[in-house]
């Protein structure tokens, strides 16, 4: 069973999304979304000041096995990068919810964030996905 | 559920991920692909391949009838225990299956042949041996593990103890017997090592006394990155019956002389040498950001001319790699549509690494 921290707001396409005390939300794939993965090999992450809508594609993570997109949670814009991962992709494997963190976005409307899911309602996501 | 190797609970209990593999149930790694592949390129790492399938051919007629069956010729085996790398041929020059022959004696060869072929090759074999008189047996008796890498030749001496005597002078792609245990020099990863098929109720066993002499196990996924980078072709993927092996990078496995041979296919691939086959097999190098994945399309020229037969990360190189059918004016540089992108890939001459070392 994979590692769904309580604290984090998650999305159908395995992004988590952190809020930050400064109103920006951090945004990096499941424990789950890397399990199914395997090894990384590739991150291609977004321009910092890019914007994007919500369910947009902004960043692709490419795994020994196969290519995936990641998608926008909320609407925003991109103010921060994980520069490390065009190095250590394998971050995301050993720690997709701290060094693993791909992106950070400044939201342009916060009811979007309210609407995600929580980690009780993404583990019933996977878990449904995986039946 | 699928068809299980002997060591399917072993697989299970050092926690691979596994996964359909042609109806078995094979691990495709136990934690880190990139890892096991690093492993067997610099230390030594093993692979349950008993899904492969031994069939002996006995009879007095077995070389005769293997002249004809095989593109290669097995009078290139003159020494006991050697081994011969082949294509086995449809009527129209297509590849059936790609396999490894080896000369026990002179009325007994055994050959491994594909999992994922394992049907339509025995049907096929079985019908050509008819007229030659040839026995035509599965040793479904015996199970496999290929152990490779630069140290893999000296741990499994340390396992076999005063037993690997038989095996300190033995060449490389030549096969030795050690009591029921038949010990082959070869692989499909480009590192040194052995293919070793034993008796089923003695794996396991063979297998945790290699676990610890430190051989680490290892899955497909490194069996397909490992082959890849040293060059080796992947049946149904790289070659199947609509390809010839002109076209499929094989071309030095067609034993053409002596022109009296007649063997399966022969015709056909006459014709094709003479007209010049329209497309070959090369492999490409990408500088960039990015994975080459099977089935991508070549552009050359601005036309769209080509596909990656078989496309992946080289752990090794730290880039991405591939096969590609291409037309044969193809010259040094192609474009591949990643994803919608055109980018720019080199085009080389495979293998891309073998023992450890990268040779592009």
């Amino acid at each position: 069973m994979s590692n769904i921290p309580g604290e984090l707001r998650y999305t159908k396409s395995h992004e988590w999304v952190r809020k930050n005390n400064d109103g920006t939300l951090t945004v990096g794939i499941s424990d789950h979304a890397q399990e199914l993965l395997g090894d990384l090999v590739f991150v291609d992450v977004p321009d910092v000041g890019s914007t994007f809508d919500q369910g947009e594609d902004c960043a692709v993570i490419e795994s020994v096995k196969a290519a995936s997109d990641v998608y926008s949670p909320v609407t925003g814009e991109v103010t921060a990068v994980n520069e490390d991962l065009a190095d250590t992709p394998e971050v995301i494997n050993s720690d997709p919810y701290n060094d693993g963190w791909i992106f950070t976005l400044k939201p342009s409307e916060a009811s979007e964030f309210d609407g995600l899911m929580s980690a009780d309602e993404y583990s019933a996501h996977v878990e449904a996905e995986e039946h | 559920m699928g068809q299980r190797t002997p060591l399917y609970d072993v697989h299970v209990n050092l926690k691979a991920k596994m996964v359909d593999f042609g109806g078995w149930d094979m691990p495709i790694n136990y934690g880190s692909q990139i890892e096991e592949h690093h492993q067997v390129r610099k230390d030594a790492g093993m692979f349950d391949v008993s899904h492969m399938v031994v069939v002996d051919l006995t009879g007095d007629k077995v070389r005769e009838f293997l002249r004809y069956l095989l593109a290669n010729n097995v009078d290139r085996l003159k020494d006991q225990g050697k081994a011969l790398y082949s294509c086995m041929l449809n009527e129209k020059g297509g590849v059936i299956d790609d396999l490894i022959t080896y000369y026990m004696t002179e009325t007994w060869f055994r050959m491994v042949v594909n999992a994922a072929t394992r049907e339509k090759d025995l049907a096929w074999i079985n019908k050509q041996a008819e007229s030659y008189g040839v026995d035509v047996k599965v040793r479904d008796d015996l199970a496999m593990i290929a152990v490779q890498g630069p140290t893999a030749r000296d741990k499994v001496h340390a396992v076999l103890g005063s037993k690997s005597q038989a095996l300190e002078d033995i060449g490389v792609f030549f096969m030795r017997e050690i009591g029921d245990m038949a010990v082959a020099r070869t692989g499909y990863t480009g590192e040194d090592g052995y293919e070793i098929m034993l008796p089923v109720a003695d794996v396991v066993t063979f297998w945790e006394q290699l676990l610890q002499a430190g051989v680490k196990p290892c899955g497909l996924g490194a069996r397909d990155t490992l082959r890849l980078e040293a060059g080796m072709n992947l049946y149904g993927t790289d070659m199947d019956e609509e390809t010839s092996p002109l076209e499929s990078g094989l071309g030095w496995t067609i034993a053409w002389e002596p022109a009296g041979r007649d063997f399966i296919g022969r015709k056909p691939l006459e014709q094709q040498r003479e007209q010049g086959s329209s497309n070959k097999l090369v492999g490409l190098l990408l500088d960039g950001k990015g994975v080459l994945r099977n089935h991508q399309k070549v552009v050359v020229d601005g036309l769209e001319a080509g596909e990656i037969t078989s496309g992946s990360f080289s752990p090794t190189l730290g880039k991405a790699i591939a096969f590609a059918r291409v037309p044969k004016s193809t010259g040094e540089s192609c474009k591949v549509d990643m994803r919608g992108k055109l980018m720019d890939v080199k085009v080389v001459k495979p293998p891309f690494v073998r023992q450890g070392k990268a040779c592009i």
